[in-house]
């Protein structure tokens, strides 16, 4: 089985931010970059997977050069080989991302294609779903559990209500949702292993983003703060805040 | 003539909430730029969901209704949707930002070499005079990233604007007397190689949806175990009509599924009333619930970062406090 992931390097989600001076990114100085944490449940399921079926799990990043940190943790947790597709930390749209991941993943013809659900620092939810398009492959986004059956794979995700079951046949692509899976750290022996494994480095394919970023700027801070009482002897007057002042009751 | 197409979520001829909140930014749409607005339904049910637009003041719409999206298909539904698209050709178009948004409009991008702008809380639209035919609307959105920490504002260079607008923040406006002239759209044939939908098992009768709830009770590490965690959080969820939140400490500790977890890795909720108890206030549990409209904290820490967010707070312990609190609901809303 040929599974390929796909991983990006974000802030870490405890990270205070700041806006760079140019007014259109953050300021990365002192910013802990970390694994996507989704990214983190697509690449588990992609180990399990292959330790049940056999096979072969290739890591893919389009980013800065950094990455690769990521990509050779990502080797020490078991995956086999990565391929970095380097890009400077300039703004592009999740389609012109998704372009440059499906020219290079298209050829290698993975069985199995996965990503996590979303990046959290983009927030569009969206490269995932486009790469699988744009390949011609079936997906499902949101996962939370799969089972792999001969030439197909189930695929289960929550949705607003209810809880859907997908059939899809292989080649395939899905976003991991949490709780898919507890996702592995490295050990020692996987760490060493690593080391011997291979990034490839190749050009991304150009192509342009139809998304203007304009600016990028904090949200408005929250004027709140009003401590109402204390114990349950301030639930009336808090009651009485919400129904006269808010009108949120 | 271009147009605004409004996709109105629908489940067996019903309108969803959000449909309502994306008709009515439509139409609100349509009026500051001069252009039509169109709605669109899909699936079965389609045509009786269209009908309904008329409520928002959507003047026609189309109803995608055929074997090929007689049961759900991410792929086949994309299909359908690109079709109808291009058949009209629009400037702009609007969905929400659902489940349902979340596996269509990122195929959506690709099929119709446009890439969107996903969970947007602010959109404008103004005429472009001058410019090529389907490019005549300067579309700009705003939207969270970083889940909120920071705000980026987007333009579109492509056409259609592909725009997912999130829940709760855009107002539904129902129109007196508004009529919706319906149009049947065949779909086209379904890709060979699709996922198919099969199973759909609803969850519990009368749950309310965390990202469409208008008032959220959240719980944290405060409740100290998942006993109290329920004995006082979901009570107090019940009085309002509120939808059960978590932060993800309590859900990473097994108190709580995650589909109930708030924050940076969880669901982003903007309702009118956030309540949360027993949260000290993590930085990617802040991320989750900024938007609200207006912010509850209950901890007995004084200190908490929470209650630098919130509206109004409560020091004190949740042991005490909650109970107090679902019973002055109860009393508030037996009065009413």
């Amino acid at each position: 089985m040929k599974v390929t992931v796909c991983i990006k390097r974000v802030p870490s989600t405890a990270t205070r931010l700041r806006i760079a001076a140019d007014g259109r990114s953050i300021d990365e100085a002192g910013v802990e970059q970390v694994l996507n944490p989704y990214d983190e449940f697509a690449v588990e399921e992609a180990l399990r997977i292959v330790d049940r079926a056999g096979g072969e799990v290739t890591l893919v990043s389009f980013g800065p050069d950094a990455v690769t940190k990521e990509l050779r943790n990502g080797l020490a947790m078991g995956a086999h080989q990565a391929i970095h597709l380097p890009a400077d930390a300039s703004f592009r749209d999740p389609l012109s991302i998704a372009r440059a991941l499906a020219a290079a993943i298209g050829p290698t013809q993975p069985e199995l294609l996965l990503f996590g659900r979303q990046a959290v620092d983009g927030d569009h939810a969206q490269v995932g779903l486009m790469v699988a398009t744009l390949l011609g492959m079936p997906a499902v986004p949101d996962v939370v559990k799969l089972e792999l059956g001969p030439g197909s794979l189930k695929a289960w995700r929550e949705v607003e209500g209810a809880i859907e079951a997908f059939e899809l046949p292989l080649p395939c692509a899905v976003t991991a949702q949490k709780g898919l899976n507890e996702p592995r750290l490295p050990n020692m022996k996987g760490i060493m292993a690593a080391k011997k494994k291979t990034i490839s480095t190749q050009a991304p394919a150009a192509a342009a983003s139809t998304l203007v970023l304009e600016s990028l700027e904090l949200p408005p801070e929250r004027s709140g703060g009003r401590i109402v009482g204390e114990g349950a002897a301030a639930v009336p007057a808090l009651l009485k805040l919400l129904r006269d002042e808010a009108r949120a009751l | 003539m271009s147009c605004i197409l409004a996709i109105a979520e629908q489940a067996d001829g019903k309108l969803r909430k959000i449909a309502g909140e994306v008709a009515s930014e439509a139409v609100r749409l349509g009026a500051s730029s001069g252009l039509d607005v169109v709605g669109a339904a899909i699936g079965p049910g389609a045509a009786a969901a269209a009908g309904q637009l008329g409520a928002f003041g959507v003047k026609s719409a189309l109803a995608i209704e055929g074997d090929p999206v007689a049961t759900y298909s991410g792929e086949a539904y994309a299909a359908a949707l690109a079709a109808a698209i291009r058949a009209k050709s629009p400037a702009l178009v609007l969905l929400g930002a659902t489940s349902f948004a979340r596996d269509q409009i990122g195929r959506l991008g690709a099929l119709l070499d446009s890439s969107p702008a996903a969970d947007c809380i602010a959109i404008t639209a103004a005429a472009a005079p001058g410019a090529a035919a389907t490019r005549a609307l300067a579309v700009k959105v705003r939207r969270p990233v970083y889940a909120g920490k920071a705000l980026q504002t987007l333009t579109f260079k492509s056409a259609p604007a592909l725009v997912s607008l999130r829940p709760n923040v855009f107002p539904a406006a129902r129109v007196a007397g508004g009529a919706t002239k319906v149009e049947s759209f065949a779909p086209p044939p379904p890709p060979a190689r699709r996922g198919r939908l099969v199973e759909r098992v609803a969850a519990g009768a009368g749950r309310i949806e965390l990202t469409e709830a208008e008032i959220v009770v959240s719980g944290g590490r405060g409740l100290k175990n998942p006993e109290t965690f329920a004995r006082l959080i979901e009570p107090l969820a019940a009085a309002l009509g509120a939808a059960v939140g978590a932060s993800r400490a309590v859900v990473d500790a097994g108190w709580r599924p995650h589909g109930e977890q708030v924050g940076q890795t969880g669901k982003t909720v903007a309702p009118k009333l956030y309540f949360a108890c027993g949260i000290s206030g993590a930085i990617q549990h802040l991320a989750g619930m900024r938007t609200s409209r207006t912010i509850v904290a209950i901890n007995k820490d004084k200190d908490a970062p929470i209650f630098k967010l919130a509206d109004y707070g409560i020091v004190g312990d949740v042991e005490e406090v909650l109970p107090a609190l679902t019973e002055a609901v109860k009393a508030l809303h037996a009065h009413h």
